[in-house]
């Protein structure tokens, strides 16, 4: 966890018109799982979607790898980068096997049976190769963002993003997706960017975090969970995990 | 006063919006089409497959059936007045040339802009808020590489098979109509095949094929401008089947003037 693969330097996050967070400056470590903290509706997701591309940053500059978002960058740069979205995105009118298949079908020139056989392990991973011939409505929802989980990690990419993958989910299905994430981490050694707001999620999987405020259209804080609720001083830092430590008590 | 300047100002400011939304489209699939004559493997013929039989065999019913009552329609209201003059036999003829130069094309566009228009708009709409554009968008595919393309050449291939078959049901109604009215069918398809030329039915193919293209981009279009709201997929399909038979119609009226012009 030496050299940062995510870099925003100050990063005003929104949409054309709308700014939303200003100023925002963080650096994601290689490795590690790092999480974008913060209410509902304070630009967690935003910033998510700079990262990965979706839309360009309204000014400051935003690095992943090395390389800032441009035409020119952006099929190498989407090489580097799997995302699992909220509602898990599977595509309706393929069977789970078919959604991890296609971005081996686009971009490896592995054969049939490889690509099969690679599909396979990947849903494997996610404990889920039973499920390999059902379509998306015929599984649950934790079972889908799974399944995206699959899909994102096919082509070896260099950081994972995952947003909301607690969003709708049981608490024993939430921990158990926390649990996949921190196997997976360990075993593949990939970095993680989490968009969440579960607190119980956060302290289990998170090494450092970053936290944003609504009203104050920016970044508050940045560090460990630990250090964030045992060390800030911000009232709304403390409120926020202390709100956490009497529900999870 | 200043009311109706901020609604003309606003309306104005979002036609413009749209229109360039709506080239910005037009330029991506013309370049996309484009990379798919280059490298045809990347063309993703089973979805284009499917939706073909959508359009076409799932619609087979519908516009064979509404040609078939276009024609008995006509041959109705046109040998009332026919008649009159006792040549109610020129049915066959005004039959021929309006259903393969007019009808045909016009009326399975308008079927087609409702059943597939609607449908494609609705497709791409719900995965637009379910966010699967953003994972293709992310994982380096273009969502109109992989969605848009393969339905507008279904709908391109759909149209002439959906036209030949509503257009000669429409003419099967109208000889039924004139063998009630004592004209035996063998004079009416003699007097069809007098009338039609491979040139005409050619031509009203060619315009279905064009009717079909404008409905499949419309339709696309709209489901790709889908906004994430609760009625925004809704207001996709309508504005799909709005969009595609008010495309149809002014390019109908263009070519009508200039085949008036051309004397084709």
């Amino acid at each position: 966890m030496s050299e940062p693969i995510i870099e925003l330097k100050h990063v005003d996050a929104g949409y054309p018109g709308v700014t939303i967070l200003r100023d925002v400056t963080f650096d994601v470590m290689k490795g590690e799982v790092f999480i974008l903290l913060g209410g509902s509706g304070c630009g967690k997701s935003t910033v998510m979607k700079h990262m990965i591309g979706l839309n360009p940053v309204l000014s400051g500059e935003l690095r992943l790898a090395g390389l800032e978002w441009s035409a020119k960058t952006r099929a190498a740069l989407c090489r580097k980068i799997g995302v699992m979205y909220q509602s898990g995105a599977l595509f309706g009118s393929m069977t789970c096997l078919e959604n991890v298949l296609l971005p081996l079908e686009e971009f490896t020139r592995l054969k049939g049976a490889e690509r099969v056989e690679r599909a396979m392990m990947l849903l494997d991973d996610v404990e889920l190769a039973d499920a390999a011939h059902k379509l998306p409505h015929e599984i649950s929802g934790g079972m889908r963002k799974r399944v995206a989980i699959a899909r994102a990690m096919a082509l070896d990419p260099d950081v994972v993003f995952l947003d909301e993958p607690s969003a709708g989910l049981d608490p024993i299905t939430s921990s158990a997706l926390d649990d996949l994430i921190l196997k997976l981490k360990t075993e593949t050694g990939k970095t993680f960017v989490v968009v969440t707001h579960e607190l119980p999620s956060i302290f289990k999987i998170a090494d450092r975090c970053a936290m944003f405020d609504k009203a104050r259209h920016g970044m508050i804080a940045l560090g460990t969970p630990a250090g964030l609720r045992d060390g800030s001083k911000d009232p709304f830092v403390l409120k926020f995990f202390n709100r956490g430590e009497i529900h999870g008590k | 006063m200043a009311g109706i300047f901020e609604s003309v100002g606003r309306w104005t400011v979002n036609g413009w919006r749209s229109q360039r939304a709506n080239m910005a489209f037009l330029g991506e699939t013309v370049c996309e089409a484009m990379g798919m004559v280059v490298h045809p493997r990347r063309f993703r013929f089973a979805d284009s497959a499917l939706a073909f039989q959508r359009a076409a065999f799932d619609g087979l019913p519908i516009s064979t059936g509404i040609g078939f009552l276009l024609g008995v329609i006509l041959a109705f209201q046109s040998a009332a007045a026919l008649q009159m003059f006792g040549v109610e036999v020129y049915v066959a003829d005004l039959l021929a040339i309006g259903l393969f130069r007019e009808l045909g094309p016009l009326v399975t566009a308008i079927i087609l802009a409702g059943r597939s228009g609607s449908a494609f708009a609705a497709e791409i709409g719900t995965m637009k808020v379910d966010e699967e554009l953003d994972a293709l968008t992310t994982m380096g595919l273009p969502p109109v590489r992989f969605l848009v393309l393969p339905r507008v050449v279904a709908a391109v291939l759909a149209m002439p098979v959906l036209t030949i078959f509503a257009e000669l049901a429409g003419l099967v109604g109208g000889a039924i109509v004139l063998q009630m009215m004592n004209v035996p069918t063998v004079v009416f398809w003699r007097h069809v095949e007098a009338t039609t030329s491979v040139f005409m039915i050619s031509f009203g193919l060619a315009k279905g094929a064009l009717f079909g293209l404008l409905v499949g981009l419309v339709g696309c279009s709209a489901g790709m401008r889908t906004s994430s709201t609760a009625d925004g997929v809704g207001a996709a399909a309508t504005s799909a089947v709005v969009g595609g038979i008010v495309a149809i119609a002014v390019t109908d009226g263009i070519l009508a003037v200039l085949c008036y012009v051309w004397q084709l």
